[in-house]
């Protein structure tokens, strides 16, 4: 098989902020050859594989475990290339000392990007042992077999890897052929997560767990709302109780350190007590929120324009949808260890990124790049970008206050709920024209909301959150957002379906009264929500079932056959009704537009009288390409329609002008274990076509599946979200 | 004053105060992180032990209460994967993330320490007291399931 073909429009949508860091990269020098995935931008072997002496292979990736199974599965990719057995394969992940610089660990792009390399990389490294061990046994390199490690001539005489000691420092040429699909032996198959163990047991799993030698805990102390400053703080009192080694202030920015972890609960509580701040501006009023975010001043982008003929004596149609904001409200509060030492400082951090997050904490700390070392160490999970990187920034700030002790820190549950950057509140509005023959006839759709990234080095100011509290304030740059394909708050927002004329608007509203960043799936929940919601309107106006109607706009045979797979998994019937309390509904995406196809049938289950919906049942059909491991993937997918359940029944960030109300679980429901679907997953597998991540690619199809199947139970269509009790009842009366 | 109890039929003994969250006795003190800080006000189930056999939120529970009792901590199941809840949450792959899967697995032991069978519908309603974010709640009921099963 020859290496998957990527087109440099997709690579380069897909990597966003970091490519256009690298192509700054002296050492890229022009009309160097492209090659495949991160080799592209990390191109030494030894940046990506080392096998040792004792027959071993350490596999570097600058992707990271959050929880999505990336570091089993890339394991298995390069054991799989390799021919070495999984038990000899240790894989080092995302550390600025030791790894490459791959970006953000986001996107549903590792397989894509991290895979790519590695099943590269790999191939690349078996080749060079087989030459080696060629020339040792003096034959050619065609009459040996490879198996376990070891490289075998037709004699019986063998060499193992460990005997051969390759040099691998030397660039990529991404000219070994990887192995045919067939020969798969531990790629596509269901290999147990390397993570598992360590998370039932009690181990030590994650950077909330790490206990370095004199190690102090820490406590930030955070302002009502945002952009206050801190006028006064009885520092003192603070410092005078049990246990309390130092209280920081920086400006506005204020933390507090001890020996043990409660001390510093404690004394972050008598700081929040006495500090005096001049607050900073209201927050819009919520009643006005979507008029509010309309009337912000946007940078508007015309996109997915089809100049077909204008339809004449066609039937036109509008809605307008709305999605709140939403936080990632990880189980963790965010956290962080960091140790300043000899004028270093190494953070151990559940960054997505460390190499993004390094940059800003020099900027942050006014350090050189050099100085600074970031580790990752697994957390809560994260769902994109929540307080990972701001705690990094403040532990950093506490440490480098107690030169020689690691400082732990993490957040308590309303700084993680009143100071993460949520996910945008978005408007759509669809309008659509539908001609005589029941089919769309002309597509128009607009989408407004705020940058879906403000993680580190998306912006060319300083992205964390402790640096605009400083004594001298750092800033953010002007918000930027991904070009299309993959686009941010537009992502998603082009149908996928074959519409003879339509225009999108992307309005990319630049004020940011509320704090925002990277959701899973950025905008793509809130435009498959909209989109697939307005072709179900479309297709009871034209009195068509909404499968039919799907399959009548769409040729991609791979959108087809998940649509079709589900519909038959489902046993759905054509133009099947809903009874006033029960139906069931359709929702399709590919992700992106670019990544795996996931088409999600939803069952509802309406309580009139309380206004209660319940989801009991989804089923999902999913094609992400050639399978690296299927429970892997499957348990990626029944997570995320999980979640979007949760952010479709449940979920909107609460607020008034007076700043976040959202602060506990009490204000911030999330879907507990008797509300959650039972999820069937049907996966395709495509040996043939490259493999696509899939963290992301349930949550569009599984929100409009539900607001689908309401609408087909209640004959009512509720197009604001949540779908939560006072909706349905005005819905419903 | 100190105050004595046992973890995982260990003697240990505080001289926190007395209004401090068995929680960061727990971590603090023993060392053992496999219970989890979550959100602090017992709405998580992150931080979930038992006590005298009980499942019990040890965010919320003081150490003034502790004394004479007798604490199990999800190390305290077993260190090597050999209950048979832990043998199920790796056969079923329940964990994502796993930051609320000790919690999880804790919940799920009290159950089955007093309902060795139970219905799928007893473990959803027993389980309610813990969330998971990553949305392995079908996971979970499954490897319970399995646990009652095989055990």
């Amino acid at each position: 098989m020859s290496a998957p073909a990527f087109n440099r429009r997709e690579f380069t949508a897909g990597l966003g902020a970091i490519v256009v860091a690298f192509s700054l990269d002296p050492k890229l020098a022009r009309g160097q050859e492209r090659l495949p995935g991160s080799l592209q931008t990390n191109r030494r072997l030894d940046g990506w594989i080392r096998i040792n002496a004792d027959g071993t292979a350490i596999i570097f990736t600058g992707k990271v475990e959050l929880g999505q199974g990336i570091l089993t599965a890339l394991a298995q990719i390069a054991a799989e290339e390799l021919d070495l057995p999984l038990s000899r394969i240790k894989m080092i992940s995302g550390d600025t000392g030791q790894t490459p610089n791959e970006g953000q660990t986001a996107g549903s792009q590792s397989i894509e990007n991290s895979g790519t390399a590695l099943r590269m990389a790999a191939a690349e490294v078996r080749a060079i042992l087989v030459d080696l061990a060629a020339k040792r046994l003096g034959l050619a390199a065609d009459q040996l077999t490879v198996a376990d490690g070891a490289i075998a001539a037709p004699d019986g005489r063998k060499v193992g890897y460990g005997d051969l000691n390759p040099d691998l420092d030397r660039e990529a040429s991404a000219k070994a052929s990887p192995k045919p699909p067939a020969a798969h032996k531990i790629v596509g198959k269901s290999i147990s997560r390397l993570d598992i163990p360590a998370k039932v047991t009690g181990g030590a799993a994650f950077v909330q767990d790490m206990r370095l030698p004199g190690m102090l805990h820490g406590r930030v102390v955070r302002p009502p709302r945002y952009g206050s400053k801190l006028d006064s703080v009885d520092e003192a009192a603070a410092k005078a109780m049990p246990g309390v080694v130092a209280v920081v202030r920086d400006g506005s920015f204020l933390g507090v350190v001890a020996e043990r972890e409660e001390q510093a609960i404690n004394a972050r509580a008598a700081l929040l007590k006495s500090a005096k701040w001049t607050l900073g501006p209201e927050l819009p009023d919520p009643a006005r929120l979507f008029d509010v975010i309309k009337s912000l001043p946007s940078k508007d982008a015309t996109i997915g324009v089809k100049e077909g003929a204008a339809p004449a004596n066609a039937r036109t149609f509008e809605a307008v949808y709305t999605k709140p904001y939403m936080a990632h409200a990880s189980i963790g509060p965010s956290c962080a260890v960091a140790e300043f030492k000899d004028g270093k400082m190494t953070v151990w951090t559940h960054s997505q990124g460390v190499f993004p997050l390094r940059a800003e904490l020099a900027k942050a700390l006014k350090m050189q790049i050099a100085a600074l070392r970031c580790v990752h160490v697994e957390g809560s999970g994260c769902y994109g970008h929540n307080g990972a990187d701001d705690v990094a920034v403040d532990a950093a700030l506490l440490a480098r206050a107690l030169p020689g002790r690691p400082v732990r820190l993490q957040w308590m549950r309303d700084d993680e709920f009143g100071w993460e950057p949520y996910g945008p509140a978005m408007v759509m509005r669809a309008k659509a024209a539908l001609g005589g023959d029941g089919k769309i006839a002309d597509w128009d759709y607009e989408v407004w909301s705020n940058t879906h990234s403000t993680r580190p080095q998306s912006t060319d100011g300083t992205n964390v959150l402790a640096a605009w509290y400083l004594a001298e304030p750092q800033k953010m740059g002007p918000p930027t957002s991904p070009p299309q394909p993959a686009g941010g708050g537009d992502r998603n927002a082009i149908p996928l379906y074959d519409f003879p004329r339509q225009r999108v608007i992307h309005h990319f509203v630049q004020d940011m009264p509320i704090r925002v960043s990277a959701l899973r799936t950025l905008g793509a929940y809130a435009n498959v929500f909209a989109l697939e919601s307005f072709m179900d309107e479309l297709a009871a106006a034209a009195g068509v079932d909404p499968i039919a109607f799907r399959l009548a706009h769409l040729n991609d045979p791979r959108a087809r056959a998940v649509i079709e797979a589900v519909a038959k998994k489902a046993r759905w019937a054509a133009g099947e009704k809903g009874d006033g309390t029960r139906g069931r509904g359709i929702g399709f995406a590919k992700y992106k537009n670019l990544a795996c196809y996931v088409a999600v049938v939803a069952e509802v289950e309406v309580d009139r009288g309380s206004g209660m919906v319940r989801v009991p049942h989804a089923v999902a059909a999913v094609d992400a390409g050639l399978i690296i491991n299927p429970d892997g993937l499957t348990s990626q997918i029944e997570g995320g329609i999980v979640q979007s359940v949760s952010w479709t029944l449940k979920e909107q960030v609460r607020f008034d002008q007076s700043g976040i109300l959202t602060r506990d679980w009490a204000s911030y429901p999330i879907l507990t274990m008797p509300e959650a679907p039972k999820v069937e997953v049907e996966l395709i597998n495509r040996p043939n076509e490259r493999p696509l991540g899939a963290g992301e690619g349930s949550q569009g199809p599984a929100v409009a599946a539900v607001a689908n199947a309401f609408a087909n139970a209640t004959g009512k269509r509720i197009r604001d979200l949540p779908l939560n009790a006072a909706r349905v009842k005005a819905a419903l009366t | 004053m100190a105050i004595n109890f046992t973890v995982n039929g260990k003697a240990a003994s505080t001289d926190a105060p007395p209004t401090t969250p068995l929680l960061w006795v727990i971590r603090e003190d023993l060392k053992l992180t496999g219970t989890k800080f979550g959100c602090g006000t017992g709405l998580c189930g992150a931080c979930m032990v038992h006590i005298d056999g009980r499942r019990a939120f040890s965010c919320q529970t003081q150490i003034s209460e502790m004394a004479g009792k007798a604490v199990t901590t999800i190390e305290g199941l077993s260190a090597d994967s050999s209950h048979p809840l832990q043998k199920a949450w790796l056969a079923e792959q329940v964990p994502q993330c796993g930051y609320c899967q000790s919690g999880q697995i804790m919940s799920a032991a009290d159950l089955l320490k007093h309902n060795p069978k139970p219905t799928r519908d007893q473990i959803v309603e027993h389980m309610s007291t813990n969330i998971c974010r990553c949305g392995t709640y079908q996971r979970i009921v499954r490897a319970v399931e399995r646990a009652a099963r095989e055990a």
